[in-house]
């Protein structure tokens, strides 16, 4: 009986020797435990404004600005949003840059390797989109999202395509498509132009529509920028275009006087 | 004995905001807030060559049912001034009827026609004292001595006067057709129809806005056109099918009629009430 008393451990519930102890509280809610910060993505930081996105007959038209905002500081104003994926898809992003930065790596890399395996075959704008939307879903799954919305246009098999997926995986198909503010000031805009061609536009019409519609985001998008890319993808390749800026009307300024 | 009188207190004024204190504990403690009926809306005016047009939808909602799916959102203010009204149904309502009746005083006092400036200066001072909470966003637009005016007003007091406005929830979707199609001293026909595409882009693209497009035209001569609708943009649709049943579709195979017996238990005669 003695034998057995002394059997028994010291204590109990408390460190063992040689281990790490988590005593309880030791992370406060108030203080943020290191492995919260690497595992989630709270907020971004240098952001993308709207990205447009309009079918024409025979092609698709993307354009975005060249704007990457730190909050309400317009801090670098030649960034490239928009990249080629390959001869028949282009891909454009609004939201966190770095965020669009690391998809652009991804997918860089995904075109590379598959050029090495020399089989004649690449990508669809439909995969491309299929897998943006499968990385974003699954990223959003686990609390720790891609804070961006993804636009991917492409023309394949003689039919152009146009798809936007959200950061929490939200993807659909349309003619026209339109991302941040650009989905309250241009979308009704290119949806009329659609609809008064008999959803058949042309690829002048679809371009001024598209350089308007980046006009009134200008007048009235408060984190947008003078300075954008437009990229259009067709059946004879993929053309990102020089950086171009709107010619804004400013002359209602003459009628305005004071307030009352 | 002593004779106590009590005394009529005379009212402060201006308004307390007690009850808001009120009501945030309520809230804290559980409570529901009633709904508000709002206007989530697509409101528009535009200066032109003849004068101002203003422009508006017709969908009330309350949260996520539409209320009311014909309302009148274009208010009377004066013979020559009329005011769009977006934000809380009830506030939009009382506020302009409240200047409106202000207005027709002044007119009394005055023997002057009323001046759009005027009114903007009584709804704003209104507005800002209450600190937002009367929720009513205005597009207020008109034609007196000196031409034709436009005005947005916003719930906390604000106003700009500028060559065209967009209120509501719609608004961003209305001020972009604005913005592609506005040009200085528009002619009529085309005005018309600009402030219809920008309310119809609210009507199609946002989802608080919907229904008719209603039209108001103060013309330089000060002669109003109230056309309402002037667009019935969403029909009701028509039935497709037909699910009500023929007379004769069940054959009737037998039929028994009974009386029911019943007997009496008791009579009473009442008295005739008194009704007086």
């Amino acid at each position: 009986v003695i034998m057995a008393d002394l059997m028994q451990p010291f204590w109990q519930g408390g460190p063992s020797p040689g281990l790490f102890y988590e005593y309880p509280g030791k992370w406060s809610s108030d203080v943020a435990s290191p492995s919260d910060a690497r595992n989630r993505t709270s907020q971004p930081t240098v952001t993308g404004t709207s990205v447009l996105g309009l079918k024409f007959t025979g092609g698709v038209i993307i354009a975005a600005d060249t704007l990457g905002s730190y909050g309400s500081m317009a801090r670098f104003r030649n960034v490239s949003r928009v990249m080629k994926v390959n001869d028949s898809t282009i891909l454009s992003a609004a939201g966190d840059y770095a965020d669009f930065q690391f998809i652009k790596a991804e997918i860089e890399q995904m075109v590379i390797d598959e050029e090495v395996l020399n089989d004649g075959f690449f990508m669809s704008p439909g995969a491309v989109h299929s897998w943006m939307t499968r990385m974003l879903y699954h990223r959003r799954s686990k609390f720790d999202p891609l804070w961006n919305s993804v636009t991917v246009a492409g023309f394949y098999n003689g039919e152009s395509f146009l798809g936007s997926v959200d950061k929490i995986g939200i993807a659909f198909k349309s003619a026209s498509v339109a991302s941040g503010f650009g989905a309250y000031l241009a979308q009704p805009l290119m949806r009329k132009a659609i609809e008064d061609n008999g959803d058949n536009l042309s690829y002048e019409k679809a371009r001024h529509v598209i350089e308007e519609c980046l006009k009134v985001l200008y007048y009235r998008d408060a984190r947008s920028y003078n300075r954008y890319e437009i990229a259009v993808v067709t059946k004879d390749g993929v053309k990102i275009e020089k950086p171009s800026s709107s010619k804004p009307d400013w002359n209602v300024a003459n009628v305005v006087r004071g307030f009352e | 004995m002593a004779t106590t009188l009590t005394c009529v207190e005379i009212p402060n004024g201006g308004f307390t905001f007690d009850n808001c204190t009120r009501n945030a504990h309520l809230e804290k403690k559980g409570m529901v807030a009633p709904k508000t009926r709002k206007t989530g809306t697509t409101i528009v005016g535009m200066v032109f060559e003849g004068g101002v047009i203003l422009g508006a939808d017709t969908r009330a909602t309350e949260d996520t049912i539409v209320a009311d799916k014909n309302c009148s959102k274009i208010h009377y203010i004066a013979p020559n001034i009329y005011c769009c009204g977006a934000g809380t149904a009830a506030d939009t309502e009382m506020t302009t009827q409240m200047i409106s009746s202000n207005l027709q005083l002044l007119r009394y006092n005055t023997g002057r026609p009323t001046r759009v400036a005027t009114a903007n200066r009584m709804l704003k001072q209104y507005l800002y004292r209450y600190q937002g909470h009367v929720s009513a966003a205005l597009v207020l637009g008109g034609v007196d001595c000196n031409g034709a005016h436009l005005y947005s007003i916003h719930p906390h007091g604000s106003t700009d006067k500028l060559p065209y406005v967009t209120m509501g929830s719609g608004s961003l979707a209305a001020m972009a057709t604005f913005e592609m199609g506005y040009k200085p001293n528009m002619k009529r026909p085309e005005a018309m129809k600009l402030v219809r595409d920008a309310v119809a882009a609210g009507i199609f693209n946002d989802l608080g806005s919907g229904s008719n497009v209603d039209l108001c035209i103060i013309g330089n001569n000060m002669k109003v056109e109230y056309l309402r609708p002037f667009d019935v943009a969403n029909e009701k649709g028509v039935r497709q099918g037909n699910y009500k049943y023929k007379p004769g579709t069940t054959e009737v195979l037998s039929k028994v009629v009974k009386p029911i017996k019943f007997d009496i238990v008791s009579e009473t005669v009442q008295e005739a009430m008194d009704t007086s």
